[in-house]
């Protein structure tokens, strides 16, 4: 029914992966260095005090330079469903096009109307309107944040719709389901309070560069109390949320939690892997350890699969083969089930276009059946269930890594802040200058995880990857590929550039 | 009372909706017009500075829009997201590319360390006003002119028209003289509304030379934009449109576009009305000392691009038809979402009218003075 041409899904993903990781850079700092800019200006508006005000402005500023490039590369991103993902766009636009024409209506246009003020309104419009601007933008950015998570959300647990099996494809029947999905829910928080501390991350690592360098030092340590606070309350959170989002992984797409933890064979009272080193050559079902070495904390994982310490985790094995024992269905026995589907759905197809309603009334009856196997009906063969396990599962360690030092880094620089020594402790100033990458490669590695280990799913369990694609010649996606490379490129070069030496000038250069 | 509304009037008032953004949009393309303005009026540094950053405080509009209606097209006419997307490729990447740069060039073209130099950026944003202006012309046009694509079982598009063996994805859209004008009239429209809007908002008191380059820029466009028209709406007239019967099936009709304005004269009105209005914002501006061109030409402009967008899709017409099967065109009622979807949708949809109010507030309270010298040079901006 469909054939469609590895090499052409394989680099359409890259680009995808590409465009994403790329807009990804910019906006977690947006969506905490929003908030950041908020609180400033309010302590501004309450003291009267200019040295706040001049806090605000040297930090909009810096955030204006990043925010001009986030919507640069975030409009690629809306329309290549369309370009490259036109068949996924027709199938599903019913429900997915929703979030997105909404984050439009209610997000963009708040950031965007309120932006020019905060700008430029200084001395247009009061100070309580300007501040209250400046709000409206974090906010905005924020609900913006809201509507891509439904949309993403969904497509890791997708309901609220239906089949319908006339038109092939899926449509909405319940939007509020869509909405408040638990997995939507859970990577917001998780997500946008990721982005509070990017932000502070990045205010701690520039004031630790000027207290290092001994400039600007009152600048920096009034930055510095503020970004420690928020940024130790968010990271605190960001655990939490992770938590959440992670019982969420494992009660809908089992499958990834395995490739999380490199879990191959389930167990009752399954542990968390501390560290680990996986080994290369391991593949589902065969002997070999998946861990050339590891650090396990026991009991662990079943707590935070199931909320109980003795629960079953089933692993890839399990997933893939099956296990009666433990009542897991496995990928070969869903695959037989799709397969049914898809061959009851073109019987019905074909009485329909016949005009034979009996027919096709007795099809679609046996393609509800095995409908909610659909998806599993397209893949060759059970391996094919699985995600690359070694990156899905190093990408998540150095995520949950990254999100236990964080929160200790904020805490010693608040109580040093507090005490008022905080220039003096100069070993804990260059740890400081790095908790930007920290938090950045956590940005990153986060959604490593979450995108990656779904695969091969586009839409979890019923539209794999493979099929999702534009009917594209391989060359004209690489051709985007190579223009959006040299492009976001050049951007991403002046970017820095100008952000260094708006840093290098400082609050006072300003 | 929404949750009432059957099928098709949902489908007609969600191409409607889709319609008016894309209407302002047009309009608001003073932004792209001001862009390919800016070598040409602006002959001193603090010229420039007036004219971009008078811009800058604009350009986050036409980008939103662009991306709520693609955001729009996408929840409530999802089949013809995929199919004009997916099929016309390389137009619509080509238009996002000319987009993707011009985001920045406000915000980096005259700051330190901003390594390309200034005119790079302000090429850039030369680029979105022409190249990027030209072709969401040319691609408007293809409602009339058709593309060669077919749809199969599982409405996958494959796009059919090839050269030398090399499929142009769309591009060959630009080879149409009919989708050619219409990219050419809109890039001389959007350059009179961007002369018009910089009269408006700076405050030219000490700058007649500048006043003097943007009054004849107005007139001198206005006169490049007519023959355009001119050949778009008599061919418009004239032309062969693809109708569609009872049942569903496409065929050619004569005069299908004159016949669907004398059934729909609200659309004619429209259109009458929008040449009118634009004629005197031009008239205001060029001839007049007046500064307030810009609101009738404006207004014009969003009822002329409301009635070349719903010609087209309604009276039984299909508004993206392919030339290469007929029957693969589509229409509003067969390229929808479903009745649920843009059941909800029109209740996001009564939100609308709050953000036009809340924008036009901003606007007011950051226009209530005039861009001055002062404003252009200081340290925030562009
Ligand atoms: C958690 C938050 C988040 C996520 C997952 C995404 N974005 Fe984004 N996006 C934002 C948060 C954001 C933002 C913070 O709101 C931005 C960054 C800079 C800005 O102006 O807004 C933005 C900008 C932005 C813009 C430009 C908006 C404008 O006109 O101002 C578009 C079109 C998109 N995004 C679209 C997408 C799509 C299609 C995504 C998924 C594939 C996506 N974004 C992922
Ligand atoms: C919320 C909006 C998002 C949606 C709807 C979405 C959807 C998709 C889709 C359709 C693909 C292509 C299919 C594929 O996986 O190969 C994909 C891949 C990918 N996305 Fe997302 N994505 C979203 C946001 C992001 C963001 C913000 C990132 C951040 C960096 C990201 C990272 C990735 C990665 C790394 C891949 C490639 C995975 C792979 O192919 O192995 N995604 N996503
Ligand atoms: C203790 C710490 C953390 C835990 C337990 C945790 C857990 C998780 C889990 C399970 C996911 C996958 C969700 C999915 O696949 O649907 C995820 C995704 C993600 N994480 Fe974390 N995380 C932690 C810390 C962090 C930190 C510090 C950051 C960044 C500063 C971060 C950023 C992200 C992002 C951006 C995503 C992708 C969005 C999403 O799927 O929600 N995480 N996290």
């Amino acid at each position: 029914m469909i054939d469609v041409d590895p090499s052409l899904v394989n680099w359409s993903r890259v680009q995808f992966a590409f465009t994403a990781m790329y807009h990804w850079i910019f906006v977690p700092l947006t969506l905490g260095l929003s908030f950041l800019c908020a609180f400033y200006e309010t302590i501004y508006l309450k003291t009267g005090n200019e040295e706040w005000k001049k806090i605000t402005r040297f930090w909009m500023t810096l955030f204006g330079i990043n925010f001009a490039i986030g919507v640069a590369t975030g409009i690629i991103l809306e329309f290549e469903f369309g370009t490259n993902w036109s068949n996924y766009s027709w199938m599903v636009g019913d429900i997915f096009g929703a979030p997105l024409a909404i984050e439009g209506l209610f997000a963009f246009f708040m950031e965007a109307s309120f932006f020019a003020v905060m700008f430029f309104g200084w001395d247009r419009v009061s100070k309580g309107f300007h501040c209250f601007s400046t709000w409206m933008v974090a906010i905005g950015s924020n609900l913006s944040a809201v509507w891509i998570l439904v949309a993403n959300g969904w497509m890791q647990n997708p309901v609220g719709m239906a089949f319908n099996a006339d038109t092939a494809r899926f449509e909405m029947e319940n939007f509020a389901e869509v909405v408040f999905n638990p997995v939507a829910v859970s990577k917001f928080t998780h997500t946008s309070s990721s982005g509070f501390v990017m932000a502070s991350a990045f205010v701690l690592t520039i004031s630790c560069w000027y207290l290092i360098k001994k400039k600007h030092v009152e600048v920096a340590k009034r930055s510095i109390i503020v970004a420690s606070v928020f940024g130790l309350v968010a990271s605190l959170f960001v655990g939490f949320t992770g938590d959440e989002a992670a019982y969420e992984v494992a009660q809908k797409q089992p499958m990834k939690l395995a490739a999380m933890e490199g879990l191959y064979k389930g167990e009752h009272g399954a542990g968390l892997v501390a560290m680990g080193i996986m080994n290369d050559t391991k593949v589902p079902g065969d002997v070999q350890d998946a861990f050339l070495m590891q650090v396990k904390v026991p009991r662990v994982l079943s707590l935070l699969a199931n909320r109980e310490f003795g629960s079953f985790v089933p692993g890839i094995d399990d997933l893939v083969y099956g296990n009666e024992e433990q009542n897991v269905m496995g990928v070969n026995t869903m695959m037989e089930k799709g397969r049914l589907a898809l061959a009851d759905l073109a019987a019905f197809k074909d009485a329909k276009r016949n005009k034979d309603d009996v027919t096709a009334e007795a099809a679609l009856a046996r393609f509800d059946v095995n409908k909610e196997f659909m998806g599993y009906g397209y893949l060759d063969n059970p391996e094919e269930a699985v995600p690359p396990v070694n990156i899905v599962f190093n990408s998540f360690h150095l995520m949950v890594m990254m999100g236990s030092l964080l929160p200790v880094i904020f805490a010693a620089f608040l109580f040093y802040t507090f005490k008022g020594v905080i220039t003096e402790k100069r070993w804990l100033l260059p740890v400081g200058l790095f908790t930007g990458l920290m938090a950045f490669l956590a940005e990153q590695a986060g959604w490593v995880t979450a995108e990656v280990g779904r695969q091969p799913w586009a839409i979890q369990g019923l539209m794999p990857v493979k099929i999702a694609t534009t009917n594209l010649s391989v060359t004209a996606v690489q051709i985007t590929l190579a223009m959006f490379a040299v492009v976001f490129t050049i951007l991403l070069i002046a970017e820095i550039s100008i952000m260094l030496k708006a840093i290098a000038a400082g609050p006072e250069g300003h | 009372m929404i949750s009432n509304l059957d099928y098709v009037t949902l489908q007609q008032i969600w191409w409607i909706i889709c319609s008016v953004v894309g209407a302002i949009f047009l309009f608001l393309m003073f932004v792209q017009g001001g862009q390919t303005l800016l070598w040409q009026v602006a002959k001193t540094d603090t010229e420039s500075a007036l004219v971009v950053n008078s811009l800058g405080r604009k350009w986050e509009l036409p980008f939103t829009t662009l991306v709520l209606f693609g955001g729009a097209l996408f929840a409530s006419f999802p089949k013809f997201y995929s199919t004009s997307f997916g099929g016309a490729y390389w137009v619509w990447v080509l238009i996002l590319f000319t987009f993707i740069v011009q985001a920045v060039s406000y915000e980096y073209r005259s700051k330190h360390g901003n390594v390309w130099g200034r005119k790079t950026y302000e090429l850039f944003m030369f680029i979105n006003g022409s190249v990027g202006v030209l072709l969401i012309g040319a691609a408007v046009g293809t409602f009339y002119t058709g593309s060669a694509f077919s749809l199969n079982d599982m409405n996958q598009v494959t796009w059919q028209y090839t050269i030398a063996g090399v499929n142009l994805r769309g591009l060959e859209a630009a080879f149409s003289l009919f989708n050619l004008s219409l990219g050419l009239f809109l890039v001389f429209n959007a350059r009179v509304l961007g002369a018009l809007y910089l009269l408006n908002s700076i405050d030219l008191g000490a700058f007649s030379a500048l006043e003097q380059r943007l009054r004849k820029a107005v007139l001198t466009n206005f006169i490049c934009a007519l023959p355009f028209l001119l050949y778009v709406v008599v061919s418009v007239l004239l032309r062969k449109g693809f109708g569609v019967d009872e049942e569903g099936v496409v065929s050619m009709v004569s005069f299908k576009y004159f016949f669907n304005l004398l059934a729909l004269p609200h659309l004619l009105l429209l259109l009458l009305g929008g040449i009118g209005l634009v004629i005197w914002g031009v008239l205001l501006g060029a001839l007049k000392d007046s500064y307030k061109g810009i609101w009738p030409a404006g207004l014009g402009t969003v009822f002329v691009g409301l009635c070349v967008l719903c010609l087209p899709a309604f009276n039984g017409t299909a508004f993206y038809p392919s030339t290469y099967d007929l029957q693969s065109s589509l229409t509003i009622y067969n390229a929808s979402s479903s009745r649920y979807t843009l059941m909800v949708m029109t209740y996001v949809a009564l939100f609308i009218p709050v953000l036009l109010a809340y924008v036009t507030y901003l606007w007011k309270q950051m226009d209530s003075k005039k861009l001055s010298t002062e404003d252009a040079l200081d340290h925030e901006a562009y």
